[in-house]
């Protein structure tokens, strides 16, 4: 995998922009919907290339999902693009209803999730946004944890026949995958093998969670690296192999700690393979600070996930 | 239903190819014939918005039978009329319509509200034939229909999309957002009609949230308004036939109604919002009705 402290960062969003430009120029039925999001949303250059199919309902989040649905209905491809935090909340009924009971065929991108807003505070954070798609029938919601990911998340979204969730992060992550990398809906990666501990991880922590096993690796701990970028469906027997083969699981996910990636696999090794978990996150609104900063505060750091994990070794059977 | 039969109901489109005088006729006596099937079905579930139901009929059987360009054999067919009802509770109503048109068979009507019946308190895209939207929560529907509009005018298709909604669901602010993004984009093969009855579940509109002056407020955010009465077969068939009210811009249709018509002792009251006619109301309502 390679990630070191000195790659260089990457904003997801660019990988977002790309991809719907190819996905525009090979379908003439997309087109991107966004609330007054294009230049957070990087859609410049859409914008210039395809100026009729981007269309911009204004700060109107409850219309811009259900002008969604409806442009889906009329035989169109759209590809929601709005703030993470204002999207999900101020439309969770229309995701609900119009997207997911519908079973419309429309992918949103959350952007900026997470704490990516930093200072801006928890108006502007995004860390309940998973907890409450995933609790939507029909609803897909995709993590992924660097640009490639991004991208290939994206179009499997679009194939994907009914509504689909993917946060697309705005905060610098090293480069994850490599080439032959492939995203399957569903499916999680095994980044690193091993059989003491297992962490279970997602967007932009992934790069983190390596770093914490090359650390415990050091003090002779063979620590299992999971990727898991979609929280829903989750690939329940990737965490029950885990939570059998290795009796404790550590989950690390930018978002909250109650309902999101952490409490999908804390549901399945309670029903299917009981073990110890630990879920790591944030516990609350966040106090004032950057991104980088906040992810310090909670340790959401290499060394706090590789901590996390030591003391989570001690509880096993 | 009494007697264990179920009133007649017609079947198919009521289209131009008829007179003028003929054609308001028929769709007199099928928004009767409606209107009884619905009371009946209403009835025998215990459940449903009769009044509001009573409300809609005539502009939704002006709309479904004699109006909308559909075919119900194929049912997606991508340059269909799209009908949104956003007063989703009014299914009852819908699904009486679309039965009528003959988008399934009349014999579904009986299982309303049943267990497991497809024909749920509210409509079902995936269950329904000719459900254009899963309505039920209020303020949903228009934001979808101007996402049709615009698909239709991206599409250079001649599909048009019309929405019914209540005057309570007004109240909603979605579709003040909705407003604005159509009159903003000029939709003018978009057209809502609004079932100005007055009432809403729980008293009158203007003393819960006023909506007056409503024709004021739809021309400021960029629609062009009509006035019908509701109740009028062929002043609503000559309107609908006749969009847009002013080209360039979404029509804004306010058709007044009375919530619970024709029925003497459900008209103009609000507890008939949801209360199901007992048997003996359903006698009195139907005798009324032939």
């Amino acid at each position: 995998m390679n990630v070191t402290s000195s790659a260089v960062l990457a904003d997801c969003r660019d990988a977002f922009a790309s991809t719907v430009m190819e996905m525009a120029a090979a379908d003439e039925r997309v087109v991107v919907v966004c609330s007054d999001s294009v230049g957070s949303s990087k859609l410049v250059e859409f914008k210039r290339r395809f100026p009729d199919r981007l269309i911009n309902v204004g700060i109107a989040e409850q219309a811009l999902i259900g002008l969604a649905a409806g442009l889906a209905n009329g035989g169109l491809r759209p590809i929601v693009s709005a703030a993470s935090c204002f999207v999900t909340a101020r439309a969770l009924e229309q995701i609900k209803v119009d997207l997911a009971y519908t079973n419309a065929r429309v992918v949103v991108c959350g952007m900026s999730p997470g704490v990516a807003y930093g200072e801006l505070g928890p108006t502007h954070h995004s860390v309940e946004d998973v907890a409450w798609l995933r609790a939507i029938d029909n609803m897909v919601v995709v993590v992924p944890a660097d640009p490639r990911e991004t991208g290939q998340a994206l179009w499997a979204a679009m194939e994907h026949d009914g509504p689909a969730f993917i946060r697309v992060s705005r905060m610098g992550v090293p480069p994850v995958y490599g080439d032959n990398y492939h995203f399957r809906l569903g499916k999680a990666s095994r980044l690193v093998e091993g059989q003491d501990v297992s962490i279970i991880t997602n967007g932009t922590l992934v790069a983190r969670a390596l770093e914490a096993a090359d650390a415990l690796r050091d003090m002779e701990v063979r620590c299992r690296v999971i990727s898991m970028p979609t929280v829903k469906p989750l690939d329940v027997d990737e965490v029950v192999r885990a939570a059998a083969e290795t009796g404790a699981i550590v989950t690390v996910e930018e978002h909250s700690t109650r309902g999101g990636l952490g409490g999908a696999v804390a549901e399945t090794v309670v029903e299917h393979q009981p073990a110890p978990v630990r879920i790591m996150g944030f516990p609350g609104f966040a106090p004032t600070g950057s991104a980088e900063f906040l992810l310090e505060h909670f340790g959401l750091t290499a060394h706090g996930i590789a901590d996390a994990a030591l003391e989570l070794m001690k509880r096993k059977g | 239903m009494i007697d264990g039969t179920a009133a007649a109901l017609p079947v198919g489109r009521i289209g131009p190819s008829k007179g003028r005088s003929v054609r308001v006729q028929r769709l007199a006596d099928a928004a009767r014939a409606i209107r009884r099937r619905d009371l009946e079905m209403v009835s025998t579930a215990g459940l449903g918005h009769i009044g509001g139901d009573l409300s809609a009929a005539d502009i939704v059987t002006v709309l479904v039978l004699g109006v909308l360009n559909v075919d119900p054999t194929r049912p997606a067919t991508p340059d269909r009329d799209r009908f949104v009802m956003s007063k989703g509770h009014c299914s009852g109503l819908l699904y009486t319509a679309l039965a009528a048109r003959g988008f399934f068979d009349q014999s579904l009507l009986n299982s309303y509200m049943m267990p497991l019946s497809p024909l749920n308190g509210h409509p079902d895209i995936n269950k329904v034939p000719g459900v254009e939207a899963n309505t039920g929560p209020l303020g949903h529907g228009l934001p979808i229909a101007v996402g049709m509009a615009i698909a239709a005018q991206l599409r250079r298709s001649q599909s048009r999309t019309f929405c019914l909604m209540g005057d309570g669901e007004l109240q909603e602010g979605s579709n003040w957002e909705a407003f604005l993004a159509a009159g903003h984009r000029g939709l003018d093969r978009l057209a809502v009609v609004v079932d100005r009855n007055g009432l809403q579940q729980g008293g009158g509109t203007e003393e819960t949230s006023r909506l007056e002056p409503l024709s004021d407020k739809a021309r400021s955010f960029g629609w062009a308004v009509a006035e019908v009465d509701g109740h009028d077969h062929g002043a609503l068939l000559d309107l609908f036939e006749n969009l847009p009210v002013a080209a360039g811009k979404p029509s804004f249709i306010i058709a007044r109604t009375h919530k619970g018509h024709p029925v003497s002792f459900m008209r103009d009251r609000v507890e008939w919002h949801h209360r199901p006619p007992s048997n003996t109301e359903l006698v009195a309502a139907l005798e009324e009705l032939r």
